[in-house]
């Protein structure tokens, strides 16, 4: 049981990117830092079960995204008759990531299935690979992909007519190009 | 001639998906990086240090003997 100084380093070092895991997760900071903070709660107590030598970063943020999914399946039965405030409440908060250049982004991510949103989070945010992502889900590294994939054109459909017209060439300028390649 | 340099730079319909692509990779990251710069707020440090307290207190025992 016990936890030595370095440890306590090496724990403190990795809170910034579960912060940034949790907040990608639930859109909230203040249930974020709950979460966080009942994963380290979690990782200190049973900080024995951690094999020296594995990753760390996977082993917390294996324990706060459990924490997050059955915390989240309590809440959203307690949600569903309420229609729409708790997603306001994710919105209003004031101190958020919805910065004006994220909110649609933010937006898309809370309209993809959890299983999507945390795969899309792992591999594209945090800089796990899909082995790593896998093992912190529990389940295969070919389901992680087609998660991964189906969140990304999920996401691509979602936020495709707001993005288009700032991405490279225009409609006609695509038109054209499509025309030469056909010749 | 110059139609077609730019058509092998922006490869048929794979060409704006990918760049809708890379830009949502940008913005997650981007979203995501802006919380890790936040660092650790004070609620975990003092967290850490109690918790770490409560945990060492045997060993800090075994250390001052």
């Amino acid at each position: 049981m016990a936890t030595d100084p370095a440890t306590t380093q090496i724990i403190m070092a990795i809170v910034p990117k579960l912060r940034a895991f949790a907040i990608s997760l639930s859109g909230n900071v203040d249930r974020a830092d709950d979460l966080v903070q009942e994963t380290l709660m979690r990782a200190i107590a049973n900080i024995d079960s951690f094999e020296p030598g594995t990753n760390m970063q996977a082993w917390l943020f294996t324990i706060l995204r459990n924490r997050f999914r059955s915390e989240y399946r309590k809440r959203r039965r307690e949600v569903e008759d309420v229609d729409g405030h708790y997603t306001d409440s994710l919105v209003s908060q004031p101190e958020q990531t919805s910065k004006l250049e994220y909110k649609e982004l933010r937006a898309a991510l809370d309209k993809l299935p959890s299983d999507q949103r945390e795969a899309l989070i792992l591999v594209g945010a945090s800089g796990f690979s899909y082995e790593e992502a896998a093992a912190i889900c529990g389940c295969a590294v070919g389901t992680i992909k087609s998660r991964v994939n189906r969140a990304r054109n999920r996401l691509a459909t979602e936020l495709d007519m707001k993005s288009a017209e700032d991405l490279g060439p225009d409609r006609n300028t695509r038109a054209t190009l499509t025309a030469n390649d056909r010749r | 001639m110059s139609n077609q340099a730019v058509a092998v730079a922006k490869p048929k319909s794979g060409g704006l998906d990918r760049q809708i692509q890379a830009k949502i990779g940008q913005q997650l990251r981007a979203m995501y990086d802006e919380v890790v710069d936040q660092g650790v707020p004070d609620r975990f440090t003092e967290l850490l240090r109690k918790l770490d307290g409560a945990q060492s207190t045997p060993k800090t025992e075994e250390e001052s003997r």
